[in-house]
């Protein structure tokens, strides 16, 4: 099984738990969004408290969990937001 | 142009001048915003600036959805509200400056927390909502009522230093909740009270809402509808994701589940509060407390940040984050009070102790603002 490279993007409070704004993360290709999510919340201390299913771009694109991930793609997550 | 639409006066003429001379905008626009009604849910760091520029730009009704009085420690983002407003009612506080800014417009005051119970009525004899409160339960709730409605909800929020804004039109394309169907559990997101915000922030995003309410009304350019956009203030950086319309979602999608607004505390779950009975301590029995047991550990999990803008005297620092690593630092049999800055994070910070075993524990009601108010008042509130 082939493996790809995808650039993880954290916005917002999810950069803050995961100490980092980006980071590159292999998985195992074909993957889905929700692979990356898993392996995140895995390999990243503090990113264990991302939600199982938050929300999440392709490419900057909102894309739901079951969406297909390829090498070279940058994924990103995006907490909600209430303050005003 | 059509004949319904309300005149100028000389006055408003002169007045919008700018917009008039404006293609997009000329004589016919500024009728349609001097017809346009809009409701503003908050009327803080958001609802401050969208409510001063869509006054200023001649939108003929505003109405304003708050419950608060103005605190001192608002005015460093909520525009509208004046030190000589401190400690009075925010609507009263808006419709003044409101009113001075331009007294064409009719200010529409609704003093109460939108609820499941009101929010249709209210929102209803609206074109437009925009959408600046401050917690999960009022964005699903404003959400839900404009999806049920049929309104579109200008959408803007802030965190720190970065903003997110996006118009949810369900007829034209995704609501809040084909991004968030589930909220996020309560701690994950602090509020702005507990997390902070640059005070600018709010006046970015603001008025991003305020632009895209009158382009509405205008029905010119292109709006935020089917974009989140996403602002970083540090960076000074404008994103945008492009958003699909969820066939799923609850409120909008094909086969709706929720066709009638719920109970929006409960489906955050903000209501599952820990029972604080007998757990908390309050400021002044603490005071007393310390005198008769010096031995007594005063756990402050704060950030050291907040650490260095006020403390008690004689506590220990170790921040939430850090304690469930750092319980061998603390002695088991000793008795423990932990607080922080209102009172939240330390019963948090209770439930961990007395999970590892510690038996002896309270936490301080109302954190050290308490403290500040009702024992020592050489401790600056923040």
């Amino acid at each position: 099984m082939a493996t790809g490279t995808v650039q993880v993007r954290f916005f917002a409070r999810y950069a803050e738990l995961a100490g980092c704004e980006t980071t590159a993360v292999s998985v195992a290709v074909p993957a889905t969004v929700a692979d990356v999510v898993r392996q995140v919340r895995e390999a990243i201390p503090g990113a264990a408290l991302l939600p199982e299913r938050p929300l999440a771009a392709v490419n900057m694109r909102h894309v739901r969990l079951d969406a297909p991930v390829n090498d070279g793609d940058e994924v990103a997550f995006l907490p909600p937001v209430a303050g005003g | 142009m059509h004949e319904d639409l309300p005149q100028l006066s000389h006055e408003e003429i002169l007045r919008y001048s700018r917009h008039l001379i404006l293609p997009d905008v000329g004589v016919a626009g500024q009728r349609k915003l001097k017809a346009a009604r809009v409701l503003l849910v908050g009327a803080g760091g958001l609802g401050s600036p969208a409510a001063l520029y869509l006054a200023a730009a001649g939108v003929g009704t505003l109405g304003l959805v708050d419950f608060d009085v103005v605190d001192r420690t608002n005015l460093q983002r909520q525009v509208l509200h004046g030190t000589s407003k401190v400690g009075t009612p925010k609507l009263a506080s808006a419709r003044e400056r409101i009113l001075d800014l331009n007294p064409n417009v009719r200010v529409e005051t609704f003093e109460t927390r939108l609820t499941s119970a009101n929010a249709l009525d209210i929102l209803r004899d609206f074109d437009i909502v925009a959408d600046g409160s401050d917690n999960f339960p009022t964005r699903y709730l404003v959400n839900d009522a404009c999806v049920l409605l049929g309104k579109p909800n200008v959408y803007g929020s802030i965190f720190r230093f970065e903003g997110q804004a996006s118009v949810f039109f369900a007829k034209q394309g995704p609501c809040y909740r084909c991004l968030y169907a589930e909220p996020p559990p309560p701690d994950l997101v602090p509020s702005c009270a507990e997390g902070g915000v640059l005070g600018v922030l709010p006046g970015i995003i603001g008025s991003i809402q305020a632009m895209e309410t009158i382009k509405l009304i205008l029905g010119v350019g292109e709006p935020l509808i089917g974009r989140l956009l996403l602002f970083d203030a540090l960076k000074l950086q404008f994103r945008e994701l492009k958003l699909a319309k969820d066939p799923d979602c609850p409120v909008c999608g094909a086969h709706p589940t929720v066709t009638s607004l719920i109970d929006y505390e409960a489906f955050c779950g903000v209501l599952a509060a820990p029972a604080s009975d007998g757990v908390e301590i309050a400021a002044a029995d603490l005071g007393e407390l310390r005198k008769g047991n010096p031995r007594l550990i005063v756990l402050d999990v704060r950030e050291p940040h907040e650490w260095a803008i006020a403390h008690i005297d004689g506590a220990r620092l170790i921040p939430l984050s850090e304690l469930p690593e750092r319980l061998g630092e603390l002695d088991g049999h000793a008795e423990i009070v932990t607080h922080c800055h209102h009172g939240v994070r330390s019963m948090k910070a209770l439930e961990i102790l007395q999970a590892a075993g510690f038996a002896n524990v309270r936490s301080l009601k109302g954190g050290i603002d308490a403290w500040s108010v009702q024992v020592d008042p050489s401790v600056p509130r923040y």
